[in-house]
């Protein structure tokens, strides 16, 4: 018997070391100009990769032959781009059955063969967070990726060392799903915050059973019935324990201040809001109360509750003190993030280091990952993007993208064809006039009047 | 004793007066203060003009009266102008968008402020300017941006109805209207609608051959009523063909919506064939099809810049390149950001369109002069010119960069308010009171 066991776990070997392998590249990038986000910006420095790790940053630096050596000539230099509302390189998005799904997991329907990954790392993001959508008040964990575009293995994607997250969300879609659409609750913001509590409850006594049942074990000769397991509840539990960040999509100050109470209430600390567009309103509670907002540059006004937003929301909320970034949720906006984020500068005047923070190292915090990532910092990860021209200004292009120091995208090594897989049965490729995948609302979308026939539209 | 005369005593009386309402007419200017758009003679002094059809001017002034540009150069003199210090800014002419829903919705989901789709694939006959919404909060919201003048256009249908191109200041309708109208005319499309369009191969190709017949169709009825209008018969009321006649007759041109790059080279040769005044728009796919276009001497409006290929294995950047590639082949291209509330994202586009290929000065004429003589209006918009509308922006510089803030902006004349929602909301909680605490 234990021989048998000692063979499986041996044949269980090889492939834990695959999946535990991700190509790292060691790289040297020479006389670049630095924006490294958390310690100002370095004129004419190099910066040393090995194997994937910043090594060192400062001028005449040196490497061993085998390095690639990349001369920057005066190129900006900025860390990865990193995108905190994404549904890029996802097969499925909504699971849209009950107002709470928490036991659903998008690292099962990660699909590494998704275009969207290449256009993104052409936009210099690294790394998105691939996310469930708005369907539901409770809805699934999401998977944080890191954009390995090349493998098949979905697994090979995975950001291993981020911590868990899931989706919630509050106000039209989830009440017009669930409410409107199914006849159940919730169909107002009431339902839904009482819906986000009833799952916290039956969470606490699903814990207490298991307490109980735990605790009459340790008696001497007692056979007690364990109770039922119930990954929905498993993962409630989890966020009440802390093991999970919450990102939830939210959009009007009274149903954001709502679930701040909410979480207050349940000791939850872990949570960031999404979209956010009445963030402003609510600044305040935001900076004291949560891991603070993700936010889009200027959308308003595609749906009823974002008609009172302002494109200042990210310079007020960074003026608040409330940790902010700025998100795509969307295949089209993710391919140039700094372009987004420099609107910022545009509506309120951020400077330049708080405006490259919001797509950088504030949702590096967000997604519980500024340790590794986020800034060009000696024992980081390099994930870097190089750019022609300063990232803020309208003219820039990324021309290099690295992820663990490996080169995904190079502007003078880019063929027009970058798909991976190619549909066998596919006679005549298909042309599309516009983009509706990689969003909140979709495989949802017969919930909304205009089923998607405009060109106008955004639906999120 | 001298006893003050009555004069002196009513200044004594009026500064006491003052002094006790001081308090009162300073809380009047949070309470109900209101900028309105101003009309006057203006100086903008000591700036650096982009006039875009004859150069930059450094040090330069313009004097705007009675809605026109009346003077413009390095020596200008004020007269009784009220005049606005330029010092370190750039003036350049407003923005023009080519295309927008712009006022014809307010709510983007909501059916009830949809104003752009009517029922029915033959309605030429609809007006977009009758729809236009002139307090609509996405016009003071584009506005400040500098992009002053749109063409807004009704959608859905073959024959969906007509735009027009308004200026984005005014209280009725006629006060925008900017001087061009164009029926739009989708053309039958062999591209999906969107990723989520699951028609079969088959079937689109189906509906394509079908919907090109019914184009012909009504076409044929088109010249036939006007065949017989011109020749004097008594025509029984037909808004539809009453509308299209006048297509026919050249009095209005057509806005060809096509995108897709072998629907491209079908609409030129219909559009040929009909011997018909005509526009192309969308045009996503020009770059593979820029030599025809360009042979076939049709204007462009195109965009967004800001969105993906039509094609998985189209080059990532595409959609950005595609501006670049028509202009270099000979073609006059005019951008449009095709958007409603965000139109003000103008800029950004043509900003993306010159940084992948297009060069600076070609994409800014391709939201200011090109465009303006595309519809016809290169008289009045378009550029810095004596004679030209006082319609421009006064900016600290480029602005198409997002770094770039904007000062001042005229339309025909008028001084806009550099205020709309979105500052407003800007002002109020930038600090919040009460903040986070109440006492």
């Amino acid at each position: 018997m234990k021989k048998i066991l000692q063979a499986f776990l041996i044949s269980l070997l090889p492939m834990s070391w695959s999946v535990a392998q991700t190509p790292t590249g060691s790289v040297l990038i020479k006389n670049a100009h630095v924006l490294t986000v958390t310690n100002g910006d370095l004129e004419g420095t190099d910066v040393l990769v090995e194997n994937g790790i910043i090594r060192r940053i400062g001028k005449n630096l040196s490497a061993p032959a085998s390095v690639e050596v990349i001369e920057a000539n005066g190129m900006y230099l900025m860390p990865g781009i990193i995108d905190a509302h994404s549904h890029v390189a996802l097969d499925a998005v909504n699971e849209a059955t009950a107002p709470i799904t928490s036991e659903v997991k998008m690292a099962d329907v990660v699909n590494p063969y998704d275009i969207g990954l290449y256009r993104a790392l052409a936009g210099g993001v690294t790394i998105s967070h691939a996310m469930h959508g708005s369907a539901n008040a409770i809805g699934g964990q999401n998977i944080t990726l890191k954009h390995r575009y090349g493998s098949g293995n979905p697994e090979d994607l995975f950001m291993k060392e981020a911590p868990r997250t899931i989706k919630f969300a509050l106000g039209e879609n989830p009440t017009r799903v669930h409410g409107r659409g199914n006849g159940i609750q919730p169909r107002t913001r009431m339902g839904v915050d009482a819906v986000i509590r009833n799952g916290f409850n039956e969470a606490i006594q699903y814990k207490k059973a298991w307490e109980a049942y735990n605790n009459a074990l340790k008696v001497r000769g007692a056979t007690p019935v364990p109770p039922k397991y119930d990954e929905r509840l498993e993962t409630l539990a989890d966020i009440l324990d802390g093991k999970i960040i919450i990102h939830c999509h939210s959009y009007r100050a009274d149903e954001i201040y709502g679930l701040i109470n909410t979480c207050r209430e349940f000791g939850i600390t872990n949570i960031v809001f999404s979209h956010v567009n009445e963030g402003f309103k609510v600044a305040p509670e935001l900076a004291e109360y949560t891991m603070g907002a993700s936010v889009f540059a200027d959308w308003w006004a595609y749906k009823f509750e974002v008609y009172y937003s302002t494109a200042y929301n990210a310079a007020i909320l960074t003026r608040n003190n409330v940790i902010t970034s700025i998100n795509s949720d969307s295949g089209e906006l993710i391919r140039h993030l700094y372009h987004e984020a420099g609107k910022a500068q545009r509506y309120g005047e951020l400077n330049d280091q708080e405006t490259l923070a919001l797509i950088t190292i504030n949702p590096a915090k967000q997604l519980g990952i500024a340790d590794k990532v986020g800034s060009i910092e000696v024992g980081k990860q390099a994930d870097l993007v190089l750019f022609n021209e300063h990232p803020l200004s309208i003219y820039a292009i990324p021309q290099m993208t690295f992820v663990d120091g490996v080169k995904y995208f190079d502007i003078n090594a880019d063929d027009n064809d970058m798909r991976l897989r190619v549909s066998a049965s596919e006679v005549v490729e298909p042309i599309f006039l516009k983009e509706h995948e990689h969003r909140c609302m979709h495989g949802v979308d017969f919930f909304f009047t205009n089923f998607g026939r405009s060109l106008f539209n955004h639906s999120h | 004793m001298q006893f003050p005369n009555i004069e002196n005593m009513k200044k004594i009386l009026s500064f006491i007066l003052s002094l006790v309402l001081l308090p009162f007419l300073g809380f009047a200017q949070y309470d109900g203060e209101f900028v309105k758009p101003k009309n006057g003679r203006f100086l903008l002094q000591n700036a650096t003009i982009v006039t875009v059809t004859n150069g930059t001017i450094q040090n330069g002034s313009i004097l705007l009266a009675n809605g026109k540009i009346q003077a413009l150069g390095q020596q200008v003199d004020a007269g009784d102008a009220e005049v606005i210090d330029c010092t370190g800014l750039f003036i350049y002419p407003g923005l023009i968008d080519g295309g927008s829903r712009l006022g014809l919705v307010e709510v983007g989901s909501l059916a009830e402020t949809q104003d752009y789709a009517e029922i029915g694939q033959v309605t030429p006959n609809m007006e977009a300017l009758v729809a236009v919404n002139p307090n609509s909060v996405a016009i003071p919201v584009t506005r400040v941006s500098g992009v002053t003048t749109t063409l807004t256009m009704p959608s859905g249908g073959l024959f969906p109805g007509t735009a027009a191109l308004i200026n984005l200041n005014g209280y009725t309708p006629d006060q925008m209207y900017a001087g061009f109208k164009g029926v739009v005319m989708n053309f039958p499309s062999s591209a999906r609608r969107s990723t989520w369009d699951r028609r079969s191969d088959d079937d689109i190709k189906k509906e394509f051959e079908k919907a090109q017949e019914t184009l012909n169709e009504i076409w044929e009825k088109a010249t036939t009523y006007h065949r017989l209008k011109t020749a004097g018969a008594a025509l029984e009321y037909y808004p539809e063909m009453e509308h299209l006649s006048k297509v026919v007759a050249g009095e209005l041109p057509l806005l060809v919506e096509v995108n897709a790059a072998t629907d491209i080279l079908k609409a030129i040769e219909w559009i040929a064939s009909k011997e018909v005044k005509a526009i192309l728009t969308g045009v996503a796919e020009g770059w593979r099809v820029a030599e025809q276009i360009a042979a076939a001497k049709l204007p462009v409006v195109t965009g967004p810049m800001l969105s993906i290929p039509t094609r998985q294995s189209d080059r990532y950047d595409a959609a950005y390149t595609n501006p670049g590639k028509m202009a270099k082949a000979g073609v006059k291209v005019a951008i449009r950001a095709n958007d409603a509330e965000n139109t003000r994202n103008l800029p950004f586009n043509a900003g993306f369109a010159a940084a992948y290929g297009m060069g600076k000065e070609e994409a800014l004429k391709a939201v200011t002069i090109y465009p303006a003589e595309i519809f016809g209006v290169a008289d009045r918009l378009g550029s810095l010119e004596v004679g030209k509308d006082a319609t421009l922006l006064v900016s600290t510089g480029d602005p198409f960069e997002t770094r770039t803030q904007i000062r001042h902006v005229f339309i025909d004349g008028y001084r806009v308010p550099m205020s709309n929602r979105h500052i407003k909301l800007y002002q109020e909680f930038l600090e919040r009171s009460p903040g986070l605490e109440k006492n």
